[in-house]
């Protein structure tokens, strides 16, 4: 009985201290979290309110995109519609191709991870540079993120270091954060100067104004988008809020969620082209509309993508996010799988304790571990059911349904107790891993009160057989 | 008031003694209280691992047995959380309008909100540290969830401050999942286990010797880390505490 998941878990912590460290330091993002969060009376007034807000836009998505895309076309933004991720990278191309673009310098974008977008760019002889220095890191180690918030938590300063001495000519064994972060300055400075065009992801899209919201704590998107003649914006069309006073709820949410901060360092509104420059937003369905559809998961789609659900998960702090066979890991990134590809990404279903502890962080109140419970009931008529599981669930049905054998079943399972050792645990007992088994009472709670026992010892006269 | 005891079948099995001391002191508070002989699970473990289909002929089952009490009480929170959530549309398919969410209780809650219990008569004069279980927390809600902005209470502490000589502790990580998690045990054996650990450093940090809580099931999965660890703290059900003396 094991998954994917299950299986790369168990290799992540067997690197212990690796393990405890990634535990830890993503704990300590959830008590930051905590703090922000607590400091402001209104908290889950505001959790309840972005959740309506949310509810409220999807529900009439239709109308909010075509607003959207009106006000931002009357703002001089040329707008693209993409129906799925390979229609989103040939515009994209398409664009760069136009502008005679070699360089794209992008800010942090899950979308465009989703679509795959930068190794369809690289494939095609453009040099496609990440500016989030998580993202960036990770590019010039050529992995994906482990984390949507941080993408390279996984990685110690050291390894950074390591790999700047290699790849930027940084000072042998330095690995001081400053002296990193200023080497990755100079290093990206250049980069920003030097690009054809920029690309930008999406945190937030205005209907009543056309306005992008775009929130970085580096402000590598307003440096991208400074020079370069062409700005692309890749957003998600879920990515909607009716206006102002509705985004002011998610600007509130959204960095204390993910972070701990009061607000993300630059919170930038992109409205119109600069002077002489040109804005393209490309507006990705990829599923999503298929998704909002899907009445048992549609609320999914309420995501901020703000991380909290990783930060407090105890599975994804302890299995690490390359423990997920989807490219978003923790309970977020499970659902959205199952949303994407119920046959591909079934393996991270396993991946939840059923503990709730997403559900009441998230800042959307998407219901995460209700939704993953209710994909689990699903795995058997997709063929995906394990079928330990799936006889042991059988087994236990019988028995429960029969009230007296299963009478009998407790009068004989002290028994057990008194297997030989090799019986119980072997490599088909899970549960004998790293825990000894509960051992049967000599006799059951029935048994106890059908014999009296209660009359004999305290003189209570209230047992009622039925 | 007439009240229906649900022990569930882990309960039933391995810890009689849970029941013992929940039926003695509900009997002890004056309450009526009867055992329905054919009862068995809630349907929690078959539900929980993908299989709630399986779980609609002993919500039924459920249904039918305890229709005649006025409440539902078990000595497990994450059980009578099923019931109660789970129970209503479970039991959708078959037009019948669930009757027991509405009236099961975990013990705890039970006797903090209904009986509202404000003495009880025993001595407990030890070290416990409360381990508050995910399901008991997050949807019985019998304390604060620590993710919320919301004002801080504990049933479960009200109630153990009503012990003589108790001294109750809260490990690091207040509500933390230990691991259990039904099939996830077994499933993810690894994670299950380090969760575990994780939780019973904290517990054992606290200087307790006891942890005491509302869900056997948690219990059950860190004592046996504790047994195979020869770790230094022993388990007790927070109803076993509740009704010292008795």
């Amino acid at each position: 009985m094991s998954t994917k998941h299950t299986q790369a878990a168990e290799r992540f912590i067997r690197n212990t201290q690796q393990a405890q460290w990634h535990n830890e330091t993503l704990w300590m993002v959830r008590e930051k979290r905590d703090r922000l969060s607590q400091s402001l009376p209104e908290w889950e007034e505001l959790r309840e309110l972005a959740s309506q807000i949310k509810r409220h836009t999807l529900s009439h998505l239709d109308e909010y995109l075509v607003r959207f895309v009106e006000q931002a076309e009357a703002n001089g933004v040329v707008v693209h519609w993409a129906k799925d991720a390979q229609e989103h990278n040939e515009i994209v191309h398409a664009l760069l191709t136009e502008h005679k673009a070699k360089k794209l310098v992008k800010s942090k974008s899950m979308l465009t991870e989703e679509c795959h977008l930068n190794a369809y760019l690289i494939e095609r002889g453009i040099d496609v540079v990440e500016s989030d220095l998580g993202e960036r890191i990770l590019q010039l180690k050529n992995q994906l993120p482990s984390h949507i918030v941080l993408p390279a938590i996984h990685l110690k300063r050291q390894e950074v270091g390591k790999l700047f001495e290699e790849k930027l000519h940084t000072e042998k064994d330095n690995s001081d954060p400053t002296y990193l972060t200023h080497a990755a300055r100079l290093h990206l400075r250049n980069e920003f100067l030097t690009a054809d065009a920029a690309m930008t992801g999406a945190n937030f899209g205005v209907a009543e104004t056309g306005d992008v919201v775009v929130c970085t704590n580096e402000g590598n998107a307003d440096m991208g988008t400074s020079f370069p003649k062409l700005h692309i914006v890749s957003m998600g069309i879920e990515k909607l809020v009716p206006n102002y006073q509705a985004l002011s709820v998610f600007t509130r949410l959204l960095a204390r969620s993910a972070t701990g901060q009061p607000s993300t360092t630059y919170t930038s509104h992109y409205r119109t082209p600069r002077k002489g420059c040109e804005m393209h937003i490309v507006l990705v369905d990829n599923g999503r509309s298929t998704s909002l559809g899907n009445e048992e998961h549609n609320q999914t789609l309420k995501c901020i993508r703000c991380g909290a659900c990783m930060n407090t998960c105890p599975v994804y702090r302890r299995s690490g996010g390359y423990s997920y066979t989807y490219f978003i890991p923790g309970p977020i990134g499970i659902n959205l799988g199952m949303l994407r590809s119920p046959g591909q990404y079934f393996d991270n279903v396993s991946a939840c304790s059923l503990c709730y502890s997403c559900n009441n962080v998230c800042p959307a109140k998407v219901d995460l571990a209700d939704q993953i419970y209710r994909w689990r009931q699903q795995l058997d008529a997709l063929g995906k059911a394990d079928p330990t599981k799936k006889v042991m669930s059988f087994g236990l049905k019988f028995l429960f349904a029969r009230p007296k054998l299963y009478n009998m079943a407790l009068k004989f399972a002290p028994i057990i107790n008194h297997l030989p050792r090799f019986l119980l645990y072997n490599g088909l007992n899970g549960w004998g891993k790293g825990r000894e088994m509960p051992s049967f009472a000599k006799k059951s709670f029935t048994q106890i009160f059908l014999n009296h026992d209660f009359i004999k010892i305290h003189g209570i006269n209230k047992i009622k057989k039925s | 008031m007439k009240v229906g005891l649900f022990i569930p079948c882990y309960v039933n099995a391995v810890y009689p003694e849970v029941g013992v001391a929940t039926y003695k002191l509900l009997c002890s508070l004056g309450i009526d209280t009867d055992y329905p002989l054919a009862q068995t699970c809630c349907g929690q473990p078959m539900a929980n691992a993908g299989f709630e289909r399986d779980t609609l002929s002993l919500a039924r089952h459920f249904e039918a047995l305890f229709a005649q009490y006025d409440y539902v009480v078990a000595p497990s929170a994450s059980c009578v959380a099923f019931v109660k959530e789970n129970y209503p549309r479970i039991l959708k398919p078959s037009a019948h309008l669930c009757q027991t969410s509405g009236k099961i209780y975990d013990i705890c809650e039970f006797l903090h909100d209904i009986i509202k219990v404000n003495k009880l008569p025993g001595k407990f004069p030890h070290k416990v540290s409360v381990h508050n279980s995910c399901h008991g927390v997050r949807e019985l809600h019998l304390s604060s969830a620590s993710e919320l902005n919301i004002p801080r209470f504990s049933k479960l502490k009200n109630l153990l401050s009503l012990v003589e000589g108790i001294e109750v502790f809260e490990p690091q990580k207040v509500d933390e999942c230990c691991g259990f998690g039904g099939m996830f045990s077994i499933e993810e054996p690894a994670m299950s286990v380090c969760m575990g650990q994780d939780k019973l450093r904290n517990h054992i940090a606290t200087g307790a010797e006891y942890i005491t809580g509302a869900d056997s099931s948690c219990l059950m999965h860190l004592q046996g880390i504790v047994k195979r660890e020869k770790l230094p703290i022993q388990f007790i059900h927070i109803v076993q505490i509740l009704s010292a003396g008795l």
